[in-house]
């Protein structure tokens, strides 16, 4: 558990958030217009989980809270990621390996 | 429950300190929030496996979406995030004023997402995109099936978003309701938990359209 800088240093912090935010917005629409493949999306989350990241960690002051306040944080997006790539992995490989049921 | 003597008069009396009471509520809120992230989740979860099936179908939806009025809401509630971070901000140098002065700006830049929300709905509905009866695939040049499958991504469009505009609807109650107490100086660098939790349910929003504005406005951009 890290302390709260001081006020000065914190309105600087919050400041420097808000541009990478800003950056990462525009960088996120003038990556879309260049057709990489199935690397558009990855590109396209990576920048949205780091914008997240940055949120979570300044705005919301996890990386200041105590680690059960942080744990918690974590177990929820860990819970939507265990959703996720667990339900694709049934979608991603249906009919790849056995062959789907009726069909 | 305010008593005599030497206690804070926000702190309640089943904590022994004001930074017992404040973990109690950051951490309270942040349960509330995993809830959120969950009842997001199922429609994130949803929007992965239809557009898994609809590859082409989605991307082609996704062109009528304006990505400039995406964008500029976008850059509108990330100003927002910093107004909300610098109210609490405030209250920890002890500026009451300077409180209300940035909660109203977060207002503000929160009333202004949800006008261009409401313009970019409209104009869906003038373009027969609203799903339904009257939907017409005929503003996104697809045809037979492929138009009928449309509608799913619209669905998913107004489902995620109208639940998201609503938070933003409840959050904006929530802000107009912080304005008194901090005009009249309750909140100050020892106490502030009404205007830590809000802040954290407004950035969670602001997290929500963060991976909104990618997978719906830009998943076609490149193929215009």
């Amino acid at each position: 558990m890290a302390h709260h800088p001081d006020p000065k240093r914190s309105l600087m912090i919050y400041f420097a958030v808000f541009g990478a935010l800003l950056v990462g917005t525009l960088a996120t629409v003038l990556v879309a217009e260049v057709d990489l493949g199935v690397m558009n999306d990855v590109v396209a989350l990576g920048i949205a989980v780091t914008k997240a990241l940055l949120v979570i960690l300044f705005f919301m002051h996890v990386r200041y809270s105590t680690r059960l306040t942080a744990l918690t944080a974590l177990a929820g997006f860990f819970w939507l990621a265990l959703l996720i790539l667990f339900t694709l992995s049934d979608y991603l490989a249906m009919g790849k390996i056995l062959p789907v049921p009726g069909k | 429950m305010v008593h005599e003597g030497a206690h804070h008069p926000s702190l309640q009396h089943q904590f022994d300190s004001l930074e017992q009471q404040k973990e109690s509520s950051t951490l309270g809120m942040w349960l509330f929030l995993v809830t959120e992230i969950m009842f997001f989740g199922g429609l994130f979860l949803a929007y992965v496996v239809y557009r898994h099936a609809y590859s082409h179908v989605f991307a082609a939806a996704s062109h009528h979406l304006n990505v400039i009025l995406g964008g500029i809401n976008t850059a509108v509630l990330i100003c927002s995030s910093l107004t909300m971070a610098l109210a609490i901000w405030s209250a920890q140098v002890n500026r009451r004023k300077l409180i209300v002065v940035f909660l109203i700006a977060t207002m503000l830049l929160g009333m202004t997402f949800l006008g261009i929300k409401a313009f970019e709905y409209w104009d869906k509905y003038e373009s027969h995109l609203i799903p339904g009866p009257n939907f017409s695939p005929a503003a996104l040049h697809l045809h037979g099936a492929d138009g009928q499958t449309a509608q799913i991504f619209y669905s998913l469009y107004f489902i995620m978003t109208g639940l998201h505009a609503l938070h933003m609807i409840i959050g904006l109650g929530v802000l107009a309701a912080l304005i008194r107490p901090s005009w009249k100086g309750r909140y100050d660098a020892s106490y502030h938990n009404p205007l830590e939790c809000t802040g954290l349910y407004w950035h969670f929003v602001d997290i929500v359209w963060i991976f909104l504005f990618p997978l719906l406005y830009l998943l076609g951009a490149h193929a215009r």
